[in-house]
């Protein structure tokens, strides 16, 4: 289930990803289902990562508090010990390491009570690994976020959160308020693949599945506003796999 | 077998403690009754000599005697027996005397036999209580009573008390065999209808007398649970029969698919093409598959989500504000009317996918009348319900297709060239029952034939 051939549309975006920065992601996989960690670990090593593996709820508490990692990703389910009792002992050892919970249980209350144990984010199991990764990467650099920065900047794309105003090249861009945090949210993570369900949960914070592919049409509004009177692209596509913003260099 | 059921037993235990209590009952109060009549005994014994005593001093041996002699002959007289100190008797109605009865002054401790002069000899020897002195003069007087009347009395009382008891035995006897055996008799046809059902057949139901005891209530709540298993049992048949059917399109979709670029890809562009659609096509399922779990996780009940007060105004604007591009993009003119700080208890995330729902409905179903496509979300509350209403001018859902098109995996014919898995509004349904709340569908224009529209409610109490 969980053996979804790494898409080949990834292909292009892992390396491109690879090649972006130096130091390689650690990354910690707590996974007793053996094939589904083969997978994971293949396919994270493939997208540049390095990553440990511990195959039940022990071992994988032991590495997570002898080791340190950027990431950990760990299954809700798991032999002797369960993956939301290690986050929350590591929670109580101020070990703070991002955690993604990955589990089959994917129903909203079940999201909430992972993030309420002290996980950083939450993923259904049967994931896509697009979407794994994306939410990987995300976490990975959460840590010299921008949170703290107050203008945002891509290329020639500049968004001031404090006045809530955005430029290019000059040039004011009036955005509708959602368009703005919708723009703001790419901004913040630019370079790194979004998918949809990342945006409808952190600019609209909502959890449930959209029948129609909403955020497709908000993203092109968007970039039809960003990229209008401009040659160069900024919102890029990323194929079976959701969106990034960056310059093209 | 029959000693075996619990009926039994506990009868058996209340019997052996009334029995027990009924046995120190007879007992105490025949003693009681005997200790009365000595007590009355000893009195009238005790008044006797006070007066024989009386007769004594005022008129001595000889106004003694006829005293004696006069009450002796009285009909049911006391016994009276006037010894010399040698032992003579001098007077009296006493014949006889149990040896060494008259030698101790005072009460005799125990019961005496005696002989009696008497008209009627038949029974020559009594027995008796009596009370002896000594006359200054050396004689000793006897004045006593017959026991022959308390000794009756008690056996009298014995006899009817215990015959009173043998009655009530008897009488709980018969009670519990008929009664009892009535119970045992339900009890029997309840175990027998429930192995029935044990065996399978769920119609199956307890008996019910009409008599609407314990009994009848028992087998009512049993009965209700009966018919709640059925009818989930039914629901789960009905439900992995639609999926066996509804997931095998897909999934045959996916093989076919898969075979055909085996068998006619030519380069790494055509199975890069099968591959991708076929990751397509498995997502789809995938999210049919949340979609169902969803379904059952909210029809499962109360439990299963969490429940808070929410914004429902605020909810509403999200939705509209989520697919106001979407509808543009359709050529559906999308408007709100929302009541602003609507407050309800409920789930966020659940009310938020149920409007979503209903929304992305209305604008999938009213966009083949684009350019005059119209969709309108509004919320207002009366006095103690809040609905959400989501309205569209489409093709709406005859009035008889209504109850059906919330079912898991129903599709009206008009629609199996749409987008859909046919979950959306059963999931609605099943949130609004979540929020004990309701899902109804009316025709927005009921007057236009071709395009009545449909007009769905959410309706929350509040």
């Amino acid at each position: 289930m969980s053996t979804q051939p790494v898409s080949c549309a990834l292909s292009k975006f892992i390396l491109e990803r690879g090649a972006l920065n130096g130091a390689p992601m650690k990354i910690l996989i707590v996974e007793d289902d053996l094939e589904a960690a083969a997978y994971l670990t293949k396919a994270l090593n493939e997208a540049g990562m390095v990553t440990d593996h511990a195959s039940d709820g022990d071992i994988g508490f032991y590495m997570a508090t002898e080791n340190s990692y950027d990431v950990m990703v760990i299954d809700r389910m798991l032999p002797k010990r369960d993956g939301l009792s290690i986050v929350s002992a590591l929670r109580e050892k101020s070990i703070d390491t991002p955690v993604l919970i990955l589990s089959a249980l994917g129903q909203v209350d079940d999201r909430v009570t992972g993030l309420r144990a002290g996980g950083d984010d939450y993923l259904p199991k049967p994931y896509s690994f697009s979407e794994l990764l994306a939410r990987v990467e995300v976490l990975g650099r959460r840590k010299g976020t921008r949170d703290n920065d107050t203008v945002y900047r891509v290329g020639e794309l500049e968004l001031d959160r404090l006045a809530h105003e955005v430029h290019r090249g000059g040039q004011k861009i009036l955005l509708q308020p959602r368009e703005f945090r919708l723009l703001e949210y790419l901004m913040k993570h630019a370079g790194q693949v979004v998918t949809r369900t990342m945006l409808l949960e952190n600019v609209w914070d909502y959890h449930f599945d959209p029948q129609t592919n909403v955020i497709d049409v908000h993203i092109s509004r968007l970039r039809s506003k960003i990229e209008r009177d401009f040659d160069t692209p900024l919102l890029h596509t990323v194929r079976g796999a959701g969106y990034i913003l960056k310059a093209e260099s | 077998m029959v000693l075996r059921t619990t009926a039994v037993r506990l009868s058996a235990l209340y019997f052996a403690l009334f029995l027990i209590c009924a046995l120190v009952l007879v007992f105490y109060i025949s003693g009681l009754t005997s200790r009365i009549m000595i007590d009355q005994t000893q009195e009238v014994v005790h008044e006797e000599l006070e007066l024989l005593g009386r007769a004594y001093r005022t008129g001595g041996v000889t106004l003694l005697i006829s005293y004696i002699d006069r009450r002796s002959r009285q009909p049911g007289a006391n016994l009276y027996l006037i010894a010399a100190p040698n032992g003579q008797v001098i007077a009296g109605n006493v014949e006889s005397i149990q040896t060494g009865v008259l030698d101790k002054q005072g009460w005799t401790e125990t019961a005496f036999t005696y002989g009696r002069f008497t008209q009627t000899p038949e029974t020559p020897i009594h027995t008796a209580l009596a009370e002896v002195i000594l006359l200054p003069n050396g004689m000793r007087l006897l004045v006593g009573r017959d026991l022959r009347e308390p000794t009756q009395f008690r056996t009298l009382v014995r006899g009817s008390l215990a015959l009173a008891l043998g009655m009530m035995v008897a009488g709980a006897l018969v009670i519990w065999f008929f009664l009892g055996r009535r119970a045992l008799r339900r009890i029997e046809r309840m175990s027998r209808a429930s192995e029935k059902i044990l065996a399978g057949d769920l119609s199956q139901r307890l008996p019910i007398q009409g008599s609407n005891d314990e009994f009848d209530r028992l087998s009512e709540s049993l009965n209700a649970i009966m018919a709640r298993i059925e009818s989930l049992n039914e629901g789960l048949r009905q439900v992995s029969d639609n999926i066996a059917h509804d997931l095998k399109t897909p999934l045959t979709r996916l093989r076919n698919r898969a075979e055909a670029a085996m068998a006619s890809g030519e380069d790494i562009e055509d199975f890069r093409t099968a591959l991708e659609q076929m990751v397509e096509e498995s997502d789809q399922l995938i999210r049919t598959f949340n979609a169902l779990l969803m379904i059952s996780r909210v029809e499962a009940g109360s439990s299963a989500a969490e429940i808070g007060r929410l914004d429902l105004s605020q909810i509403a604007h999200d939705v509209t504000e989520l697919y106001e591009p979407v509808a543009e993009e359709a050529g559906v003119a999308l408007s709100a009317e929302i009541e602003d700080g609507v407050e309800i208890e409920g789930n966020r995330e659940l009310i938020g996918q149920g409007i979503s729902n209903l929304v992305d409905n209305a604008i999938k179903y009213s966009a083949v009348r684009k350019p005059e496509a119209r969709v309108a979300i509004s919320l207002e509350t009366a006095e103690n319900t809040v609905v959400v209403t989501v309205a569209d001018n489409g093709s709406g859902i005859p009035e008889e297709d209504r109850a059906e098109v919330v079912k898991r995996f129903v599709r009206l014919d008009k629609s199996r060239n749409l987008a859909g898995n046919g979950l959306g509004l059963s999931l609605v349904e099943a949130i609004m029952s979540l929020h004990r709340g309701k899902l109804e569908f009316g025709s927005a224009d009921p007057d236009d034939e071709k395009w009545p529209g449909l007009c769905a409610r959410m309706i929350f109490r509040r």
